[in-house]
């Protein structure tokens, strides 16, 4: 009897998680769809306009959807490179003690709170990009991308590298043995090897990209404008959601929530394939 | 396939390569370094006593922050209290009792979406749930709670594979209850797993901004531990949020922002020092 509860109890807590999603799913449901009636699914998501505070509010969210979709994509353009290289030299080349200065730094740059990613990006990104272009303001969706591919890497480095010390040293040894050398062993034997992992690494970056809010609301600029040249002041989905929450009310706060929930299946999406990745990963090897 | 490739162009395409990885990793130390320099370089000169020391006060005209380290320090101490048993009861659910292979992978599932969800959703939703009166350090902590579960689940589940099936089966032998045998065998032997994810989530919680700014609110007022839980509390994050936002002082946004620079390499470096100590005490 004593151990049927027990069991009980810790069923309950293993199902916590399931609760927690299908809480949060419920909710950002519930609040989310009323605005998106009241403004019509196709108006809400292709409206170029976002004027929720003029005395005829538009709300229409395709500047927001591409921003992000632009800042994300640029972000991987930047960052994914940056971190893929780091990640070869570092599992493949690196000698033991850079190997282990290098780690320390990547995971200090992973802990480093986004705050202060935006206030360095704030301080002397932005300014510095206004003196280069000769801007009247920095604070723009170049700086976004900037900051979001400094983010990205941590992400990046560790996935891919976790991914390249699975690959079997039978495959490298054969690729050394029939004369490659060392660095076209890792970047033709190794690299397509891992290729799955490292896949999941960039769908991870894209995740942690678009998903990130206060890093890129201090250097972004945070003007509704349809994206259209990089120097540009924009706002992301989870920026726009952030900038107005908290004067908000009415339809304004609804339609808030409306975004918050398009960010969710974005989000779902990209974890679903983050999945596909990690299980052909493991099934890989 | 090699063979037929010219020995200049092999020799060209390996040249480029290494050069490429050079840059690579001297790009990511300089990034890290140039950081560090920089908030550390221009936060501690800034950093003072009395900042330390005491509350905001327009009529002194100084910018204390105490009561946000000890919002900050607060909204730690309750997410772990809160999350500990939550996180570790699910991983021991996972590894020692569930049988259905279903419903394990569905969990599993449901605890990587969770730690795919970005904190401004948490943020928001946390508010929906936990801010029917208002913000408080406690609707933050609980938001945080549920975001932590993840990392606590998954560093205890992995430290309790870990654990030989040899000391259940021992437990059993001697007559020792399911309940008995976790209790008094298996929880403490996967005590490097818990640790691990305390000081992962203690960074993860010091960090936090976004899931923070709609639940646990961005007032700068002393109160004990108790009071603090249903009042409004600007955690260090987001006192730097809004000072940096609002104020032309940038010497409390620095101090801040060195402040919470120290605070991750101290937490990193004792993850790294726990780690160590935990895989030497296994072999």
């Amino acid at each position: 009897m004593f151990e049927a509860v027990v069991h009980g109890i810790f069923l309950l807590l293993g199902l916590i998680t399931v609760g927690c999603v299908l809480l949060i799913t419920v909710y950002l449901i519930i609040s989310g769809i009323p605005a998106i009636q009241k403004i019509g699914l196709v108006p809400f998501l292709t409206g170029k306009v976002w004027s929720s505070t003029s005395a005829e509010p538009k709300y229409g969210i395709l500047p927001f959807i591409l921003t992000s979709v632009y800042g994300t994509a640029g972000a991987i353009v930047l960052g994914v490179p940056i971190g893929f290289l780091t990640a070869v030299y570092l599992s493949k080349v690196a000698p033991k003690k850079v190997r282990t200065v290098l780690e320390a730094a990547v995971s200090l740059l992973a802990g480093i709170p986004s705050v202060v990613y935006g206030l360095v990006g704030m301080l002397v990104l932005v300014p510095a990009i206004r003196k280069t272009f000769h801007l009247p303001d920095g604070a723009s969706l170049f700086a976004a991308i900037i900051v979001l591919a400094v983010m990205i890497l941590p992400s990046i480095i560790k996935v891919s590298v976790t991914a390249l010390e699975a690959v079997p040293h039978e495959y490298e040894d054969a690729s050394l043995a029939l004369g490659a050398t060392e660095v076209e062993t890792y970047f033709r034997v190794s690299v397509p090897a891992a290729k799955s992992g490292i896949a999941a690494a960039v769908v991870l970056g894209v995740g942690r990209a678009i998903g990130e809010a206060m890093a890129v609301m201090m250097v972004s600029g945070n003007a509704p404008n349809m994206p259209g040249s990089i120097f540009e002041s924009v706002r992301f989905l989870t920026t726009a959601v952030a900038s107005e929450m908290s004067y908000s009310s009415g339809l304004q706060r609804q339609a808030l929530f409306s975004i918050a929930l398009v960010l969710y299946l974005f989000i779902l999406l990209i974890n679903a394939a983050l999945n596909f990745f990690l299980k052909r990963d493991k099934e890989g090897n | 396939m090699l063979k037929m490739q010219s020995s200049a162009r092999r020799k060209a395409y390996i040249t480029a390569m290494k050069l490429l990885m050079g840059v690579a990793a001297v790009l990511t130390c300089t990034l890290v370094v140039g950081m560090i320099g920089y908030i550390l370089g221009n936060g501690i000169p800034n950093i003072t006593w009395e900042m330390l020391s005491t509350a905001p006060s327009y009529l002194a005209n100084r910018v204390g922050i105490l009561p946000d380290i000890l919002s900050t320090l607060y909204i730690v101490i309750a997410t772990l209290l809160i999350v500990l048993p939550l996180g570790v009861g699910a991983a021991i659910y996972l590894n020692e009792y569930a049988a259905n292979k279903k419903l394990v992978s569905i969990i599993e599932y449901a605890s990587e979406t969770l730690s795919g969800i970005p904190s401004i959703i948490y943020g928001l939703v946390g508010m929906l749930i936990f801010c029917k009166n208002g913000t408080s350090l406690l609707a933050g902590a609980l938001t945080l709670t549920i975001m932590n579960l993840p990392t606590i689940m998954r560093t205890t589940q992995e430290s309790l594979k870990t654990v030989p099936q040899s000391y259940r089966e021992g437990a059993f032998g001697l007559g020792a209850g399911k309940w008995r045998t976790i209790r008094t065998v298996v929880l403490p032997s996967c005590v490097d797993g818990i640790v691990t994810g305390c000081i992962l989530s203690i960074g993860r919680i010091l960090g936090e901004s976004a899931a923070l700014l709609f639940t646990a609110g961005s007032a700068h007022m002393l109160y004990n531990f108790f009071e603090g839980m249903h009042n409004a509390g600007a955690t260090l994050t987001v006192a730097l949020y809004f000072y940096a936002k609002e104020s032309s002082d940038t010497g409390v946004v620095f101090a801040i922002a060195a402040i919470l620079m120290l605070l991750t390499m101290l937490i990193n470096l004792i993850a790294d020092l726990v780690g160590r100590y935990f895989r030497r005490k296994q072999q």
